[in-house]
């Protein structure tokens, strides 16, 4: 670590004033070198801690899963990821966009306003089991519908509002004000300003918005697992209960009968996760571009 | 077109509903449970025995707040050094390499944490400290990982956000990086990284399915680092699958505890932030 530490400090890009006082006692002196000589090597030690334990979770799970991709043996989880990420976003996307919409282009601040903000930033604190517990009584019990793809997917759907809402709003404020004055001068409605004017260059930001979204479906555990249920099926109906793959992961993890299958199971969520994310930057260097 | 303004509005009024909804149902079922047992004793109640309607929430209290404090304390101590190696000593394109690499570890999805930490963590605890590895300790580092990404991100805004003129002026009086970093940068950034911080402890106590993988779950106070431990979170998951009556009214209101302690810290943060951004 201390080689970290030196080579960071040859590469000082700014020349260092000397601090070296002539009245200084030579002891003092080297004792300051001591401590920032081990503090350069508590920072760098620190990043390789971060980066290091990084590579080695991804390592794991691809050198240990490589052998064991099963596809036919996860198609039951995968389908059901995709239904329940369509129902999430199905019902988000709209709701949190047209939220956004509301608060960024058409209110002026009253307590509404106050009130939605507030709400949504509470929304986004509450950790995913208080949604689980929330979803398990109303959409389960309450509602009737039982362990099912409907109950898990209404239940995070709200659980991603506060997401989308958030990044729909970002995207509408890079927005330049005078494009909307632009098109309302030329006699354009105010929706139409936003449908063919403040939408389209709000696009990519909205939609690094809802891959992000996606990503967070596909791994979460906990308010999924009381809410959907984790019958291993091929799901029929969005009645039917079904296990999305992160609950397959965490019940065969669990259950310890076949690391194998788990192995299997981790390679190809992690491989549809860093596949989001690559998604995600190719989306942001696209709005890099159009600028 | 005014009826587009009443969609738009319909939106933002079914996002307050939902929200609402989902406060009026914790709290309310939540609530009804004290009844049966009041808040002092449910919340400093030893034993957790819902065959025998006993309900104490004291040792998952316990558990949870020494996973939280032991994850967030490494995780302040590597993630804001991270933080100030990205912005301050890597070369611009290393550290942005390294950045995206972090923005990974946060989209990685906790079960993979969770079992990354069984097969990984657990059977390295067992072997060299003892035990069954299935412990406190496999918790706290198992989330101190979770946590960083978020701690590293806020830190890693905030230092930036700190004027060139500091840096200049620091130097100008014959300070040294280190001096700047640790005197100045860190000092004035110190609101933003706070709410990191607490941001962090939000997402470590309420952290459910990778806890459950390794803490092991047993009702206990924790004697020491290497004792099994069952969390606030963990209680819920576990048991809410098969339960009914009281014991559902349990659950609910250990996630009224939840509620109540992460709107507290919200609370906490919004005050903090807003003292030191006006010192």
């Amino acid at each position: 670590m201390e080689n970290a530490g030196t080579v960071n400090l040859e590469k000082n890009d700014v020349k260092m004033p000397s601090v070296s006082n002539p009245s200084n006692k030579p002891a003092v002196k080297s004792s300051t070198k001591m401590k920032e000589a081990f503090l350069y090597g508590f920072l760098g030690l620190s990043a390789v801690i971060t980066v290091g334990f990084l590579l080695w979770l991804i390592a794991y799970v691809i050198i240990k899963g490589m052998g064991h991709i099963d596809i036919s043996g996860l198609i039951a989880p995968i389908v059901t990821t995709i239904y329940m990420v369509g129902i999430g976003l199905g019902i988000s996307v709209p709701i949190g966009i047209g939220t956004a919409i509301y608060l960024n282009e058409y209110s002026n601040g009253g307590k509404f306003v106050q009130g939605i903000r507030f709400a949504t930033e509470c929304l986004a604190a509450v950790p995913s089991i208080l949604f689980g517990l929330f979803g398990m009584m109303f959409f389960v019990r309450m509602l009737g519908f039982s362990w099912s793809i409907l109950s898990g997917g209404l239940t995070i759907s709200i659980m991603i509002l506060p997401t989308v809402v958030k990044t729909t709003e970002e995207a509408l404020k890079t927005v330049p004000q005078s494009y909307r004055e632009g098109s309302l001068a030329l006699g354009a409605s105010k929706f139409a300003t936003i449908r063919k004017v403040v939408l389209p260059s709000a696009t990519p930001g909205i939609l690094t918005g809802v891959v992000f979204s996606t990503g967070r479906i596909i791994g979460e555990t906990a308010a999924i697992y009381l809410t959907a249920g984790t019958v291993f099926q091929i799901p029929q109906s969005v009645m039917s209960s079904g296990r999305t793959l992160s609950v397959h992961l965490y019940m065969l993890a669990k259950e310890g009968i076949s690391f194998e299958q788990a192995y299997g199971a981790a390679i190809v969520l992690l491989a549809v996760v860093l596949a989001l994310n690559f998604l995600s930057y190719f989306i942001a260097s696209r709005i890099g571009k159009t600028k | 077109m005014d009826i587009m303004k009443w969609v738009f509005r319909g939106c933002a009024a079914l996002t307050i509903v939902a929200i609402s909804v989902i406060g009026f149902f914790i709290i309310f079922n939540g609530l009804s449970f004290f009844t049966h047992t009041s808040l002092w004793s449910f919340l400093t109640g030893q034993y957790w025995l819902p065959s025998g309607e006993i309900f104490g929430i004291f040792p998952m209290l316990v558990s949870s707040f020494f996973a939280t404090l032991g994850s967030v304390t490494i995780g302040i101590l590597i993630g804001v050094s991270t933080a100030i190696v990205l912005v301050e000593l890597l070369p611009a394109k290393l550290a942005s390499i390294l950045s995206k690499m972090i923005d990974l570890l946060a989209g990685i999805p906790s079960v993979i944490y969770g079992f990354f930490g069984l097969m990984v963590i657990v059977p390295l605890i067992k072997n060299n400290l003892g035990g069954s590895g299935l412990s406190l300790l496999a918790v706290i580092i198992i989330l101190t990982f979770m946590i960083l990404p978020t701690i590293i991100r806020m830190t890693e805004v905030s230092l930036k956000a700190v004027p060139r003129e500091y840096k200049e002026g620091a130097y100008a009086l014959g300070a040294t990086r280190l001096q700047y970093i640790f005197k100045v940068q860190l000092r004035s950034a110190k609101s933003g990284i706070i709410a990191g911080i607490m941001l962090a402890i939000g997402r470590a106590l309420g952290e459910t399915m990778a806890v459950m993988l390794v803490a092991g779950n047993a009702v206990i106070i924790p004697e020491n680092i290497l004792s099994a431990v069952r969390t606030v979170t963990a209680n819920i998951a576990m048991e809410m699958s098969y339960a009914s009556g009281v014991h559902e009214q349990a659950l609910f209101a250990t996630g009224l505890v939840l509620f109540a302690i992460i709107i507290g810290i919200n609370i906490l943060m919004q005050w903090i932030v807003r003292r030191l951004d006006r010192g």
